[in-house]
């Protein structure tokens, strides 16, 4: 087999570049309203964040593979350090930036140093590649599962006492893209997932009795399925899930659901998240075809728009540039995950592959959850779309990954997609 | 071995195509919203960035006859507020009442206009004086939603003159915004509330205009022109009265503070109102933008009653004014010729059974009259026969006839119907005769009054029977001419005359001639004289219950052969016709000489 001498992956990083500007550009515009805001000149800062990033993505690219693998370890345990120092009284604070009102700042001596649960999703990934790429055959139960569990449930659970519903979720969807990388069965996945679907199909009785007849079938007669004790766990969880929860939820005061959902989601907000929604939709829809014109934006400019050089930074898109430039932004961002999945593909190593998988994973999560909330198909979490939103950590952290890919690229780039055998 | 490179390969297609799947669906629910629900979106966007502003309408300019100005609109301002909600409102206030003074009420009355249309900026100073102006504008940066807006404001130039005729504007009130009369208004708007204001409020009000000024989220106007086009107001048409403001002015001064009482001049011949006035009066003025407390306390607790038309409210006994209304039903059924001496001499009083009715001359000077006669001395003693000839129902069908039970329907709101004994004349006449028994036997208690008693009464224009001075005013005005009155009317041209009653023309000429002598040597009003002009007319008293405060009253038109003017003038409390005579022939006399030298509009 030939090997190339490592290349630079120039596609992906001008990808990144061409969405770095994007989004440098639409900060600006959300900074442009009619009365002056503190968020008029963040553009600058972000310029700088931008230019750290690359400076970050140049150094890390020029590690080696090994550097890389040695690092997870190390970096994994000082992100949960990190995380556990958030829940220390004076460290974590909340406030402006993305995820508002959680305490995922880390603060010395009242300096904001960063959000750590941005580092922690890409420390995540390479401890769980390094699990998972141990693996010579793929886990084919739950027992067998015991450790990316642990892996990613410590940081997990970190992270929901800090309120942060959006880094949660990024998580639970790196975990399950990683382990579908691992070759881990479908019908294994649905299992792990069966309680959290049972909790949400709960609403109705007669789906969830649906479902959790599919879902004894699979338990019963799928080819890979469960030893019996994993089958009677999972149903015993299902049953907690959609019949236990409900009636619980139920007997608790209203003023204790709001107080749980806002404990899970701060974004929760009876009286003005309905109000957030629908200012977005209706940013996103008088948009049309070519929008109101890049800064002219109607909706963003006299301030009906919450957040818009942060969480809803795609809704000014969406005014400004209508149709085509969210048709354009959203191919830019599909291109990217597609490039870093082909990363993934072509990657000499499992940790490798797994790394470069649980990356575009990560940003598909913060992209459909991010875009789904401006037109409500999704939560309103505090969750920054990357390379548009505003904010310092995760643009770092977005281009750290851009060099790492860079690296894992330049180590594939000329190999086939497929070995014929 | 899970990381054969097939196997992996294979997964890095699934997942490429969930991405592309994913992404799809992303790209259709834009397409959804953006482009197939476009129009719907861009709907909501203008509603939360473009506020309405109404721009109010000009009212229509009142003139009187000679085009001389009688109400006109003057620049003023207007403040007011757009405010999300009550709390935002409040908070606003609370602002403003730092650099200006908000009593408790008005800030009440701003939260109720805010209530009752919460989409329109709630007005806070209707007529802002100009330091509020100044003071706000330099503060402007501290009150989102203010919105200062020139405004045309109502002004009477004749203030207190004109305000019984004219009334005056003032806000909407919230029982008036539930009233279904006023359909369309919205809270904060001026209304017309009294006289010509009020009567032709649908015309003068023209059509209000509206402009877009551009908010941000929490109301505050961010850009005030130029948003949109807008849509200007259209003034309300003018309105030409029959007014005479110079009599006006005229009878206004002839009151001055010390009397009380209402005038209406009129034009025989067409029913035109030349004048009409009630005293005191009030300064219309003084409620445009709002009436201050202390005025309106004032204006109300007056015993006075300067709120009250005296002119076309009040009811007072015609007294011998009615005198000429028991002669025309008299000669009209032929109980009585011309130059007839009644049977008993007046001796100072009449007797009827074994109660003496008492002649207003109590020395019995009047001795044995003829209608002329008894029209001039005002003799109660002749007209006591007369009205027993012609017995009670029969006066009460003829004053019926005459149009003393009906409002004279002059185009100003709130007339008082006057008060007269009902009978509906189209009844067989021993139906007419229950009705008008039974109303007596309710006023006055069964087997209390006798009707012949009753005719003696009303004969002289007492008993159950009390006038208001237009309508006074429009039966002389059918004396001056032929029978025929019109409708009295302050706007518009001569109005259909109505027969009243119908006389031969020497039975006119001969009251005509009778009521001359009222002013002349013998007369009750012989001191009213006009050099050089006949001038005919009738005094009356009508008793109070304080025999001490009796009214005064002079009907009257002069020139007596081709009347010009009919003027009814009535003087409450301790005054006697003879004085109302004196102001009537004032009136008379000026119009006369002031018709002579300036030339009329209307030929």
């Amino acid at each position: 087999m030939q090997r190339a001498r490592p290349t630079t992956d120039w596609q992906l990083i001008g990808i990144a570049c061409v969405l770095s500007v994007f989004g440098l550009l639409m900060v600006y515009s959300a900074g442009q309203v009619e009365r002056t805001q503190a968020f008029e000149h963040l553009w600058r800062k972000q310029l700088v964040w931008i230019v750290a990033g690359v400076t970050g993505a140049y150094l890390v690219s020029r590690a080696s593979q090994r550097f890389l693998e040695w690092v997870a370890v190390p970096a994994y345990v000082l992100a949960l350090v990190l995380l556990t120092a958030l829940l220390i009284k004076g460290v974590g604070t909340g406030g402006a930036g993305s995820a508002k009102s959680t305490q995922s700042w880390l603060t010395v001596a009242g300096y904001r140093i960063g959000q750590p649960s941005e580092f922690a999703k890409v420390a995540v990934v390479m401890m769980l590649a390094k699990v998972v790429s141990t693996w010579r055959e793929a886990a084919d139960s739950l027992r067998d599962l015991w450790k990316p569990i642990v892996v990613v449930g410590i940081p997990w659970a970190l992270i929901i006492l800090q309120h942060d519903l959006g880094t949660s979720m990024v998580l639970v969807g790196i975990f399950f893209a990683m382990l579908y990388w691992g070759g881990v069965s479908w019908t294994l996945l649905l299992l792990l997932a069966s309680p959290a679907i049972s909790l949400i199909l709960a609403f109705s009785t007669g789906i969830w009795g649906a479902w959790f007849l599919i879902l004894l079938a699979i338990i019963v007669w799928a080819p890979k399925r469960p030893y019996v004790v994993e089958g009677v766990v999972i149903v015993f969880a299902n049953v907690v899930m959609g019949v236990v929860a409900p009636v619980l939820w139920n007997k608790i005061q209203p003023y204790q659901r709001d107080r749980l959902l806002s404990f899970i989601n701060p974004a929760f907000d009876p009286k003005n998240a309905g109000y957030h929604l629908l200012q977005s939709q209706v940013a996103i829809g008088s948009g049309g075809w070519a929008g109101k014109g890049f800064t002219l934006g109607t909706q963003k400019r006299l301030l009906f728009l919450p957040e818009q050089h942060t969480d809803f930074i795609f809704t000014v898109i969406g005014e400004e540039l209508g149709f085509i430039g969210i048709t354009l932004a959203l191919a830019i961002l599909c291109v990217l995950l597609l490039r870093t999945v082909r990363i993934a593909m072509r990657s000499l190593d499992p940790f490798s592959g797994l790394v470069a998988f649980g990356l575009a994973a990560a940003w598909c999560v913060h992209i459909a959850v991010n875009v789904g909330m401006t037109v409500g198909l999704m939560p309103i979490t505090g969750i920054p779309l990357p390379f548009f939103s505003y904010g310092g950590s995760f643009m770092l952290v977005c281009w750290i990954a851009v060099g790492i890919l860079v690296r894992i690229s330049a180590s594939g780039r000329g190999r086939a997609d497929m070995l014929a055998i | 071995m899970t990381w054969h490179p097939n196997k992996v390969a294979q997964r890095g297609r699934y997942a490429s195509v969930a991405l592309i799947v994913l992404f799809a669906a992303l790209v259709g629910r834009f397409f959804s919203m953006q482009v197939l629900q476009h129009a719907q979106y861009v709907l909501q966007s203008d509603k939360n960035r473009l506020n309405e502003v109404p721009i109010p309408a000009p009212r229509g300019m009142i003139y009187d006859r000679n085009r001389e100005i009688i109400a006109e609109n003057v620049p003023g301002y207007t403040v007011s507020i757009l405010a999300p909600r009550a709390d935002s409102l409040r908070a606003v206030l609370a602002r403003v009442g730092r650099f200006v003074l908000i009593t408790p009420q008005e800030s009440a009355a701003v939260v109720r206009r805010h209530r009752d249309a919460i989409n329109r900026p709630t007005v806070l100073f209707s007529d802002a004086p100009f330091s509020v102006v100044s003071s706000l504008e330099e503060h402007r940066v501290d009150f989102p939603g203010l919105i200062i807006q020139s405004t045309p404001k109502r002004h009477y130039p004749d203030s207190t003159i004109v305000g019984s005729v004219v009334g005056y504007t003032s806000e909407i009130s919230e029982s008036e915004l539930a009233d279904t009369a006023y359909r369309g208004y919205k809270s904060g708007q001026q209304i017309g509330k009294e006289g010509l204001e009020a009567q032709y409020e649908s015309v003068l009000r023209g059509a209000e205009g509206s402009r877009f000024v551009e908010v941000d989220a929490t109301q505050r106007v961010v850009r005030d022109a130029g948003v949109r086009a807008e849509l200007a107001p259209v003034p309300g048409p003018e309105l030409v009265t029959n007014i005479d403001i110079r009599l006006q002015r005229f009878v206004a001064n002839l009151f001055a503070d010390s009397l009380i009482g209402g005038v209406v001049a009129l034009e025989p011949s067409t029913g035109k109102v030349l004048a009409l006035y009630s005293a005191p009066s009030y300064d219309p003025n003084r409620f445009i933008g709002g009436v201050s407390h202390e005025y309106y306390d004032k204006l109300m607790k007056d015993p006075r009653a300067p709120m009250y038309n005296k002119a076309i409210r009040g009811q007072y006994a015609p007294g011998s004014t009615w005198k000429l209304a028991t002669a025309v039903i008299a000669l009209e059924q032929g109980v009585v010729k011309l130059d007839e001496t009644m049977p008993q001499r007046c001796d100072g009083g009449y007797q009827l059974g074994n109660r003496r009715f008492r002649c207003w001359e109590h020395t019995g000077v009047h001795g044995f009259q003829t209608l002329r006669g008894a029209i001039a001395t005002s003799c109660d003693v002749y007209f006591y026969q007369l009205g027993l000839r012609l017995t009670l129902s029969n006066l009460v069908a003829g004053g019926r006839k005459l149009l003393f039970g009906d409002r004279t329907g002059i185009d100003l709101p709130a007339e008082n119907r006057p008060i007269f004994p009902p009978m509906n004349l189209a009844d067989a006449p021993a139906k007419r005769d229950s009705v008008m028994r039974a109303y007596y036997n309710r006023t006055f208690g069964r087997g209390n009054w006798s009707a012949s008693a009753e005719a003696l009464n009303v004969a002289i224009g007492q008993g159950a029977n009390s006038q208001t001075v237009v309508s006074l005013a429009r039966f002389y005005s059918a004396l001056a001419t032929d029978g025929e009155a019109s409708r009295p009317h302050i706007v518009g041209d001569s109005a259909e005359r109505t027969r009243v009653f119908t006389l031969t023309d020497e039975q006119l000429t001969y009251l005509r001639k009778a009521m001359v002598s009222v002013t002349q040597g013998g007369g009750t009003a012989a001191a009213s004289a006009i050099q050089g002009v006949e001038f005919a007319g009738k005094t009356g008293t009508a008793q109070t219950v304080d025999p001490t405060h009796d009214h005064g009253w002079f009907v009257g038109f002069a020139p007596a052969s081709d009347p010009k003017i009919v003027v009814a003038v009535l003087l409450e409390f301790g005054q006697h016709g003879p004085r109302a005579a004196r102001i009537a022939k004032s009136i008379v006399e000026f119009y006369l000489k002031q018709a002579v030298t300036a030339p009329q509009v209307d030929g």
